[in-house]
């Protein structure tokens, strides 16, 4: 039978998470019962063996956050959380630190070789560094000794509190303070890990970094916290993937990165976030309320943010550039897609508080099934900042009569010499152009799958190579099912 | 600081309060069984609530609660207060029929001449008068779309008076009719404000309504709803200009619901005033309508102008267009929200949106938050939103042929608004909006009828507008 435009949309957008990404390891796990409150921060912080300064940091964090109420604002339907069922750390049980690849769990290793992320060789050969967070604990960082040599800092965040205690205090909670929103207070709390970078001036880091974030645990949250700071005239290209195993229970994920630029410095951060994303009919699924920002405090500094949003029931993030060091860039691509019953309100912030200052914002939402995507995004630009200049492009795209398709761009201008520009389009694939492809033999489901591709390109161009092909699979796999 | 801002929160107390000692008087001065029965419904609905304020969703330059806050006199005993509207208010825009009605503050200002020169069909009287006389027109329309709204139950819970204006089946007007609203007092004023449009099967009219304020020592505040329903292929067209005072204040909603086939332009200019916000809510109710919602806002001095849109289309098959600019001078701020929704079934729906906005001085400020809210598929939907300043270039380019500077930059600020200015239809209200755009950038106000004097400086008119 000729498969009919409703059924081939079917196709594309129900592809199956399951087989390729929802195995569930079996690996030994160190959880502490859910709950949340003073004693459980000081158990958390006791056992990554704190220093005093941090232990406080987190209860005043705590303390602030008890006082604060869930947002509501958002473009999305959220069941309420019950933030005393989450067990707040979840660490591979491990009797030592591991002293070389041998002696992680062999299981954990084959995780992330299931996930195409090779710990190993293939990372050695593409040059990779790789820090990969499980749950909540950092399990492996490779690369070290080279990145070292560089005077670069490239290790989970818990080896940085205790090895580099004073760049970690200098910097930490500089850019996105702990009373910055609700979620941003509870990971200032409860965060166990993450990573934390430190290029160093005049230094182009030679290799792209990367973390590799996955939840296993069930009943647990994810609350890992990314630092990278690039001081002078440095450059990096930070890679960040996610993944989760398929839940029925949803699953919490509140993270904080926070990038420092200083002059002439340029960061470049990709993320490939592929948590679960619950079933067809929208249970289970990783809850993604994610804090990211960026502070170009440099003369021409550059930041850019590239994120290829595929999984997540729902998606709740802003990854902004604070742009106050005169000349400074600010950069936003990101491909959003939602199907089955998705929740996404994504978007950026650009915030122009110097003069000269730049930015540029590029989104491409594409919706499916009963899901709703939604940009949301703040362009500002300050009273003393002149010669600004922002251009916004975000595109929607529409498959299927039942998703929604929304774009709320707040721009807010207080200098008479900055240019503002926002454009907005949402359609469906339009009927001309399926018809086109079909004339010249290509079948309706590929044809889709082509404008998809060629629709989403112009952010994907923006990846890492090595992110790129993964981008580009997963794209496919969350969109095409059966389809290419 | 406390008690300042308790009385801030209250400012909508006093109005309750003001009602329920007086709801008799008001009611006895309003006469009109229609709309007074409306008010208990709004008094329970005010209960609880409150006005919205800075930092509300929507509400991001402008707090409805701090325009309502300053105790403004009311007239709810229908003191008369006599205005000679004929002698200081004789516009004279050419192609504008004489059939003129005024609204002097909250009052509909009865005119023979109006009265008998009304075509068969056509009603254009007060709104209380109507709402006792034939109230079959009023009541299906008067309680249409104003949603959850507390600066609407307010009106209607302090409403005495208003204007009504009726097209009958078939009938179609040739030349515009004309609204002036004149705030004139002693004191200052509120005035509670409604217009009830009604454009009937197959009817086509348009209407131009103009807000002026005689003095510039008095404050004021109108408080205006407007309610426009457009039936099958009816066509209507409003053109709302505001030309106040820097202390006089605007709240207005406009609810507008369209029926298959219509067809409906809305252009709401302010050229001064002091705060203005206008909140536009149209409906799209039926197959095939077609709408036009436009918007201009020059503003100087203090003038804050925040226009408020929402255009939903529930149906298939309609088009709907959206084009806000402003130019924004001195320290005035501007806002400018607007959506466009659709909602699930609603087909081969095209909205556009553009808002457009100049900044000619560094304490100028634009907020704009256009959104698309879609859930549907086969839709085609844009917006654009761009804040920027003149073209240094284009700038130079006229200076280095002789133009000085600020000749050629109202020129290139009237070339701005052109858009803006095309989408009114009839040629004499399109050429006088022209005017008083250019009078504007040239720093003249025409806050009178007097002063937008086109009778009077018909060759001045004429060379200055080529």
């Amino acid at each position: 039978m000729e498969p009919t435009d409703s059924n081939i949309i079917d196709d594309v957008t129900s592809g199956d998470y399951g087989s390729k990404y929802g195995f569930r390891s079996d690996i030994d796990t160190e959880i502490i019962p859910p709950g949340l409150n003073e004693d459980v921060i000081r158990i958390i912080s006791a056992k990554k063996e704190e220093p005093l300064w941090l232990l406080d940091f987190r209860l005043k964090a705590f303390r602030h956050w008890q006082k604060m109420t869930v947002p509501d604002w958002a473009h999305l339907d959220i069941p309420p959380i019950d933030f005393q069922a989450i067990s707040y750390y979840a660490a591979p049980r491990q009797k030592k630190a591991p002293g070389s690849l041998d002696e992680v769990d062999p299981q954990l290793i084959d995780t992330f070789n299931r996930l195409g992320i090779p710990l190993e060789e293939q990372k050695l050969l593409s040059g990779m560094a790789v820090d990969a967070v499980m749950d909540s604990t950092s399990v492996k960082t490779t690369h070290r000794a080279k990145l070292a040599e560089m005077g670069i800092i490239f290790c989970s965040f818990s080896e940085a509190v205790k090895e580099y205690p004073e760049l970690v205090q200098k910097y930490l909670g500089k850019v996105v303070s702990y009373a910055d929103n609700f979620y941003a207070a509870l990971n200032s709390a409860v965060f166990s890990d993450g990573s934390f970078v430190y290029i160093p001036k005049g230094v182009r880091c030679p290799m792209e970094l990367s973390t590799y974030f996955r939840i296993n645990a069930s009943g647990t949250g994810q609350f890992e916290r990314t630092l990278i700071v690039a001081d002078d005239d440095s450059y990096v290209s930070y890679l960040e993937g996610c993944t989760a195993p398929m839940r029925d229970e949803n699953q919490l994920h509140a993270a904080i990165v926070e990038i420092i630029v200083e002059n002439r410095a340029e960061v470049k951060y990709s993320t490939v976030q592929n948590w679960y994303a619950g079933d067809a009919d929208g249970r289970g699924g990783v809850y993604n309320f994610v804090t990211k920002r960026g502070l170009c405090r440099g003369v021409d500094s550059k930041l850019s943010w590239t994120q290829v949003e595929t999984g997540s029931a729902i998606t709740w993030k802003y990854p902004s550039c604070v742009l106050a060091g005169r000349g400074a860039t600010g950069e936003f691509y990101s491909v959003a897609v939602t199907r089955n019953r998705q929740q996404a309100d994504t978007g950026t912030k650009m915030i122009h508080l110097a003069s000269d200052t730049r930015s540029t914002i590029v989104s491409k939402g594409i919706s499916a099934g009963h899901s709703q995507n939604s940009y949301r995004g703040l362009v500002k630009v300050a009273a003393n900042a002149d010669n600004c200049r922002n251009h916004t492009q975000c595109d929607s795209l529409l498959l299927g009569a039942t998703c929604g398709a929304h774009t709320f761009p707040y721009i807010d201008v207080a200098n008479d010499s900055a240019i503002v520009e926002h454009e907005a389009t949402t359609s469906k694939i339009s009927e001309e152009q399926l018809f086109y492809c079909n004339q010249r033999g290509i079948p309706t489901e590929e044809a889709v799958g082509l404008i998809v591709n060629g629709y989403a390109k112009e952010v994907m161009n923006k990846l890492p190579m090595e992110f790129a092909v993964e981008a580009q699979k997963l794209l496919q796999i969350t969109l095409e099912g059966s389809v290419g | 600081m406390n008690s300042h801002s308790a009385a801030m929160d209250n400012s909508l107390q006093q109005y309750l309060d003001l009602y329920d000692a007086n709801s008799r008087a008001i009611d006895a001065g309003c006469g009109a069984p229609l709309l007074n029965a409306m008010r208990p419904g709004a008094r329970s609905a005010l209960e609880g609530a409150r006005l919205p304020e800075r930092g509300d969703e929507g509400y991001e330059r402008t707090s409805v609660n701090d325009m309502l806050a300053p105790d403004f006199g009311l007239n709810i005993s229908r003191l008369p207060m006599p205005v000679d509207v004929t002698a200081s208010f004789r516009c004279d825009i050419p192609a504008v029929s004489t059939l003129m009605a005024f609204v002097v503050n909250d009052s509909f200002v009865p005119s023979r001449t109006l009265e008998e020169r009304l075509p068969d069909g056509v009603r254009f009287m007060s709104l209380a008068r109507a709402a006792r006389e034939c109230p079959e027109l009023v009541e299906p329309y008067i309680g249409l779309g104003t949603g959850s709204c507390p600066a609407a139950d307010l009106n209607t819970l302090l409403l005495q008076d208003g204007v009504l204006l009726h097209i009958g089946r078939g009938v179609r007007l040739q030349k515009p009719l004309q609204l002036v609203n004149i705030f004139s007092s002693s004191t200052d004023m509120m005035a509670v404000r409604r217009l009830l449009v009604v454009a009937e099967d197959d009817s086509e009219a348009q209407l131009l309504v103009c807000d002026h304020t005689q003095d510039r020592e008095h404050r004021y505040l109108s408080l205006q709803m407007i309610q426009i329903h457009v039936a099958q292929r009816a066509s209507f067209e409003l053109y709302d200009l505001e030309e106040s005072s820097a202390l006089t204040s605007r709240i207005s909603m406009l609810y507008a619901h369209q029926e298959a086939d219509s067809s409906l332009t809305v252009n709401g200019s302010t050229l001064s005033g002091g705060k203005t916000r206008n909140d536009y809510r149209l409906d799209l109710d039926g197959t095939g309508c077609r709408t036009m919602l436009a918007g201009m806002a020059v503003a100087t001095g203090d003038q804050t102008v925040d226009n408020s849109s929402e255009v939903l289309h529930h149906v298939p098959r309609c088009h709907s267009d959206q084009l806000f600019k402003y130019v924004l001078d001195d320290k005035s701020n501007g806002a400018f929200e607007g959506a466009i929704r659709v909602e699930e079934g609603a087909v081969l729906t095209e909205a556009y949106q553009t808002n457009r906005n100049l900044l000619a001085s560094s304490d100028a400020r634009m907020h704009t938050r256009p959104q698309l809210e879609i859930y549907c598929d086969d839709v085609k939907c844009s917006h654009g939103a761009a804040t920027g300043q003149l073209d240094q270039q284009a700038l130079f380019y006229m200076q280095a042929r002789g133009i000085p500077q600020h000749e050629a930059r109202v020129m290139l600020m009237q070339a701005f608004m052109a858009d803006v200015i095309a989408t009114v239809r009839p040629e004499g209200l399109r050429d006088r909006l022209r005017l008083l755009v250019e009078r504007r950038f040239h720093g003249r106000s025409s806050a009178t009828c007097a002063d937008c004097g086109a009778a009077h400086n018909t060759d001045q008119v004429c060379s200055s507008s080529i």
